[in-house]
């Protein structure tokens, strides 16, 4: 804010009261969003833990709203967005460090210029387009390598498209953090002799811990809630972790919190059934995990913000 | 390049930088640059293989054709203008509301613990899932308000509200940027605060304002999970005629073609459907861009 405010009282005339108020009125339709999303989401689940228990939904370990035997255990899909979450992750934390290292300290302002734009594209592209490319043609090139053998929809070319989409989200953030390290810190371990590895891994990474952090746990918000590509790609397969068999578990087809919302969604479920209900109880849980997450990101964040600036 | 010389080992590794060769930095050099090009070479492929099985399905036919079963018969001219109506909507709910608030939280909010709640809450609902604001609409325009399942208007809303907080972030950050020294120039005639903002602020922050909305608009036209929580239909084979008509959106259309099992569909129609839908997409981004690059040489 300026040193000396100038400005007329905003209160003096009936126009001046009129735009304060609209204005202000814009700003508290954020609020009543948040308040809706809430609300909606509550009102319903409330509903479906009327019918099936909280403890049935959060520890059940079938899921089948539709076909009978009916079950709404969320486990499996838990489980199933855990997978997509874990893949995505191995692919896009570490290329999308790598990439944050790349432009931060090695790459000139020119080249800065035209990557930084190239990469906003990945996330820009719809996620629809992205569940199409893994079906069509990552799954069957995937499925082309001698000794793999893939199910039509399976988790592996679902988790890498959203790895690919989240890249921006991990190097953009990371990015910001590492330009914040003061240059005094780089400066000083060129005088110790040390090379551009060493202070980018050592010096630079370290110091901007905290960006990279945030930056991880949004983009990994941004795989969970991620809906189209798995939806698409994944399958409509509810099914719990096995963790005895690792491998087959990225090679067959699993369902998301996400993609189960989506089957729901399109199967016309009659208003007012559990299966309906049943909706806003997976919505909030997903609602709940992406939230909180995002708050830790912006409060480790706002720590390293503290610290350089 | 570490001391090469035996005794200085100790010291240099007690310094905390192990030796490291030339080889290894080079070669790390070129990993991070790797790094960033790989998501960019992976897209470009892709993109490269749908345009090439696009060839022969994009045509005037397909534009101007309503879905069909029959792949060679199939169009997309229903979610074509459905996804440009939802977009004009979207802009003229997102617009006023987003700059609205944008204003308020630049010109008028002081310093407070409700700015900060307003902020944070703002920067937390960019972050929610699109699914759950279709839940949000599902529950609210349809079920609550009773505006009818996949409705345009219901659409509109849903998504508005999903780019809303995009909107007022942008915007906040092109009002952020006109200078200060202006306001006080202003006031300095004898302005008022709304004559300072209406005649110096916002023509000002205009192009900053429109270039964000924009691309929000860009990210909008794209969205699929909202479209199916409100219960939009999986075919429409009627342009959209009123705020109450059943919507379809290119998206939307997409997603239904690729369930089709058949070749031509996978690899012919859904082609076309996925390289129309860029198009527009990247016709969007570019006025905004040019909007952008025509306001910076001005200045």
């Amino acid at each position: 804010m300026s040193a000396m405010d100038l400005s007329h009282d905003g209160n003096r005339t009936a126009r001046g009261v009129f735009f304060k108020y609209l204005f202000t009125l814009c700003a508290l339709v954020s609020i009543l969003t948040t308040v809706a999303i809430v609300l909606t989401l509550l009102l319903d689940a409330v509903d479906f833990f009327a019918a099936v228990s909280p403890i049935d939904f959060l520890f059940g370990t079938r899921w089948s709203p539709t076909n009978e035997p009916v079950a709404f255990g969320v486990l499996p899909l838990i489980t199933g967005t855990l997978t997509i979450t874990f893949g995505a992750a191995a692919i896009a934390l570490p290329i999308g460090l790598l990439t944050a290292i790349y432009l931060s300290e090695y790459a000139s302002s020119r080249r800065r210029a035209y990557l930084k734009p190239a990469l906003e594209v990945l996330a820009g592209v719809p996620t629809v387009v992205y569940g199409y490319f893994a079906l069509v043609y990552v799954t069957p090139a995937l499925d082309a390598i001698p000794f793999v053998e893939l199910s039509t929809f399976n988790a592996l070319s679902a988790s890498i498209m959203v790895g690919i989409m989240i890249i921006p989200m991990v190097s953009s953030i990371s990015e910001d953090a590492m330009s914040a390290v003061p240059d005094s810190l780089r400066q000083a371990s060129y005088g110790l002799g040390a090379t551009k590895f060493t202070v980018s891994t050592s010096v630079v990474v370290p110091a901007a811990l905290s960006g990279i952090f945030s930056s991880f746990i949004l983009a990994l918000s941004r795989a969970i809630g991620e809906t189209m590509i798995v939806a698409i790609a994944a399958g409509q397969t509810p099914k719990l972790i096995d963790l005895t068999d690792p491998a087959a578990l990225f090679l067959e087809s699993v369902q998301t919190m996400t993609a189960a919302m989506v089957q729901i969604g399109t199967n016309d479920v009659v208003g007012q059934s559990v299966a309906y209900k049943s909706l806003f109880a997976v919505g909030l849980t997903l609602f709940v995990i992406t939230f909180v997450m995002n708050l830790v990101s912006e409060f480790i964040a706002s720590r390293y913000r503290e610290v350089y600036q | 390049m570490a001391a090469e010389t035996g005794t200085n080992d100790q010291s240099v590794e007690d310094s905390g930088f192990g030796r490291v060769s030339r080889t290894k930095d080079v070669a790390f050099r070129w990993l991070t640059l790797a790094a960033a090009l790989v998501g960019i070479l992976s897209l470009a492929v892709l993109l490269a293989y749908v345009a090439v099985d696009a060839i022969g399905w994009l045509d005037w036919q397909f534009l101007t054709n309503p879905p069909h079963p029959n792949p060679f018969e199939a169009g997309i001219l229903p979610a074509l203008v459905g996804s440009i109506a939802l977009m004009l909507l979207i802009a003229l709910v997102t617009f006023p509301l987003g700059v609205g608030a944008a204003i308020y939280l630049e010109e008028y909010a002081s310093d407070g613990p409700l700015t900060t709640f307003i902020q944070i809450n703002i920067a937390n609902l960019a972050g929610v899932p699109s699914v759950v604001y279709g839940l949000l609409g599902l529950g609210l325009f349809v079920s609550l308000i009773g505006l009818g399942f996949g409705t345009l208007i219901v659409a509109a809303f849903t998504v508005a509200l999903l780019i809303l907080p995009i909107v007022i972030i942008s915007a906040q950050e092109a009002i952020r940027a006109v200078p200060d020294s202006q306001r006080q120039a202003s006031y300095g005639m004898g302005a008022t605060k709304w004559q300072t903002i209406r005649n110096v602020v916002l023509p000002r922050a205009m192009p900053g304002i429109l270039t964000g909305t924009i691309l929000a608009l860009g990210r909008a036209i794209g969205e699929t999970a909202p479209l199916i929580m409100i219960g939009a239909p999986t075919t429409v084979f009627g342009v959209p005629n009123s705020l109450l008509s059943k919507v379809s959106a290119m998206p939307m259309q997409i997603y239904t073609w690729a369930q089709y099992p058949e070749a031509e569909f996978q690899y012919g129609v859904v082609a076309a459907g996925v390289v129309t839908l860029l198009v527009v997409l990247l016709s969007i981004n570019s006025v905004a861009i040019l909007i952008r690059n025509h306001y910076q040489h001005d200045q």
